[in-house]
C-alpha cells in the first residue's frame, strides 16, 4: 500500500497510509488555458476507465464563497489572503482529495499551493512562512506547469475581457493603472512560478501552443507517467478521444 | 521571521491574557483595563475570534460540526491576522496600549490538543508580534469546570472538543479536552516565558499582582501616558 506524502509538516491526525490514487496538479498563470486543459484531460482519463475527481482553487464548501465575498471588499491583507486560501485547501483536502485518493481516484487539481505561494510572495508575504503554512498539503505525484510569458498572456486576457482588479494586483499598488499593474503583477507571478520549476519538479509545457497541441503533450506525459507507475492504459482507446472537450447533451 | 521570540519595535504596548475557559482571565483583564483608564490611559481591547471577515463561516462550520482540526485552526488564524492588521497594529504603531483577551498561545494550546502539529501551528502564527506582557492564569481543571457550570448553563461543542469523540458526555469530554489544553499551556508558559498567575487565588489578590506587573510593563521605556 502506498503512503501519502506531505510537503512539510503533516497533520498528525491525517492519514499516512492507504493512498491508492494519484494527485495530478495543473499549474499556470491566469489565462493560460489551464481549466480547459484540465477538463479535457479528465474526459480523456474517464474514457479509459479512470475515476477522476477535479478540484480547483476556492471551490471548498467551507470558505469558497467567503473568499469571493472578501474579494468584493477591500479588507483582505496578504496574511488573511493567504490564510483563507489555506483554509480552502485544507477543507478540500480533508473532504474531497484525501477520500478520493484513498478510493483510488486520480485527482486533477486545477491550481495548487504554488499559485497561492506565488500570489502571497507578490503581495509581500514571507516566502518561508508561506511554505510552512502550506506544509500540510499532500505532495502531488505529478505537476504540469503551463508556462506563458506576460506578453503572450496580455492579448488572451484582453480578448477574454478579463483584466480584473485581483488578477492585476491592484490591491498592492503594482502600477498606476490597470494595464501597468497587470503587467507588473503578472510578471512577478510568472517569475515566482518559474523559480519553483526545479524545486518542485514541475513538468513545463509551452502554453503558447494551440490548445490541441498542449492537450496532446499533457496526454503523452500523463500516459507515460501512469504506465510507468503500473497503470493499464488501453492504447487504441486512448487514441480515439478527440483533442477537444466532449459536450454531453442534457436531456 | 521569528517575531514571537523577539521584542517588537512599535512604540505601543501589547498586554495579553491566556488561560483555559473559566480561569478568570477575562475578569482580570477587564479590571486591569479599568485601572489603566482611571490612570489616564486609553487602552484598546480586542478578543479572540471576533473579526467580521470569517465570522459567518466559523459560526456555520461550528454549528454544522463540519470543521476539522485543520480548518478550525486556519479559520482562527485568519481571524487573528485580520484583527492584528486592523485592530492591534494601528494602536501599537501609534504608541498606544492594546489589551488582548487570548493571543496566539490559545491557538498553540487548542489546536495541538485537537491534533494539529505543534511546530506547524507555531510557524503559522510567526507573523504575530511578541507581547510586552503575557499573563497566564493557571487553574486546575476542576476549578474551571465548577466556575463555568455555575456561571452559564451550556458548554459549547467545540469548547468541549466534541469534534474529537473523546466522550459522548459533554462535561466528560470538556474535562478531557481542557486537560489536554492545560498540558499544552504548561509547555507554552515555559517556552515563551509567560507570566504565570495562580488563578485559584481570590480575584482581589490576583488583581493586585496583575496591576503590579502591568505597571512594570508600561514603565519600560515610557515616560508619558498615552
Amino acid at each position: 500500500m502506498r503512503d501519502f506524502k506531505y510537503l512539510g509538516h503533516a497533520m498528525p491526525y491525517l492519514p499516512r497510509e492507504g493512498c491508492e490514487g494519484r494527485l495530478i496538479v495543473i499549474e499556470g498563470t491566469d489565462g493560460c488555458g489551464r481549466s480547459t486543459q484540465a477538463s479535457m484531460l479528465k474526459q480523456w482519463l474517464e474514457v479509459q476507465g479512470f475515476a477522476v475527481l477535479e478540484t480547483g482553487w476556492t471551490r471548498s464548501k467551507l470558505v469558497g464563497q467567503a473568499i469571493t465575498d472578501a474579494k468584493q471588499g477591500h479588507s483582505l491583507h496578504r496574511l488573511t489572503y493567504s490564510l483563507m486560501y489555506a483554509t480552502d485547501l485544507a477543507d478540500r483536502l480533508e473532504y474531497q482529495v484525501i477520500p478520493a485518493l484513498k478510493s483510488g481516484f486520480l485527482v486533477l487539481a486545477d491550481r495548487y499551493i504554488y499559485t497561492a505561494i506565488a500570489r502571497g510572495i507578490a503581495r509581500g508575504a514571507d516566502p518561508q512562512w508561506l511554505r510552512d503554512l502550506f506544509g500540510f498539503a499532500v505532495a502531488p505525484d505529478l505537476t504540469f506547469y503551463l508556462q506563458l510569458g506576460v506578453h503572450d498572456l496580455v492579448p488572451r486576457v484582453l480578448s477574454a475581457g478579463k483584466m480584473n482588479y485581483w488578477e492585476s494586483g491592484l490591491d498592492t499598488n503594482f502600477g498606476d493603472d490597470l494595464y501597468d499593474s497587470f503587467i507588473a503583477y503578472q510578471t512577478h507571478l510568472i517569475e515566482q512560478m518559474d523559480n519553483m520549476v526545479d524545486e518542485h519538479g514541475f513538468n513545463t509545457v509551452d502554453a503558447r501552443q494551440s490548445p490541441q497541441q498542449i492537450q496532446r503533450r499533457l496526454r503523452d506525459m500523463l500516459g507515460e507517467y501512469l504506465r510507468d507507475t503500473g497503470y493499464q492504459i488501453p492504447e487504441e482507446l486512448a487514441a480515439t478521444v478527440p483533442l477537444r472537450k466532449i459536450e454531453t447533451p442534457k436531456i | 521571521m521569528d517575531n514571537l521570540t523577539q521584542p517588537h519595535d512599535y512604540p505601543g504596548k501589547l498586554i495579553i491574557v491566556e488561560g483555559i475557559d473559566g480561569s478568570g482571565k477575562s475578569t482580570q483583564l477587564m479590571l486591569a483595563m479599568r485601572y489603566l483608564q482611571a490612570r489616564g490611559f486609553n487602552p484598546f481591547f480586542t478578543e479572540w475570534n471576533s473579526a467580521d471577515l470569517v465570522r459567518t463561516v466559523t459560526k456555520k462550520g461550528k454549528k454544522k460540526m463540519s470543521l476539522t482540526p485543520m480548518t478550525f485552526s486556519l479559520l482562527h488564524a485568519t481571524d487573528f491576522a485580520h484583527r492584528l492588521v486592523h485592530n492591534i497594529l494601528p494602536p501599537l504603531k501609534a504608541g498606544m496600549t492594546v489589551l488582548a483577551d487570548r493571543y496566539v498561545y490559545t491557538a498553540f494550546a487548542r489546536d495541538v490538543a485537537r491534533g494539529c502539529d505543534r511546530t506547524w501551528v507555531r510557524k503559522v502564527y510567526d507573523f504575530a508580534p511578541r507581547p510586552d506582557l503575557a499573563m497566564y492564569f493557571n487553574v486546575p481543571i476542576e476549578v474551571s469546570i465548577a466556575r463555568l457550570l455555575s456561571g452559564r448553563a451550556k458548554i459549547k461543542d467545540y469548547e468541549a472538543g466534541m469534534d474529537l469523540n473523546l466522550s459522548p458526555n459533554i462535561v466528560e469530554s470538556f474535562k478531557i479536552f481542557q486537560g489536554r489544553i492545560l498540558n499544552e499551556y504548561q509547555t507554552i508558559a515555559g517556552e515563551y516565558g509567560l507570566h504565570e498567575i495562580d488563578a485559584t487565588q481570590s480575584i482581589g489578590e490576583q488583581q493586585r499582582y496583575v496591576r503590579q506587573v502591568v505597571d512594570e510593563a508600561l514603565a519600560r521605556h515610557r515616560t508619558t501616558a498615552v
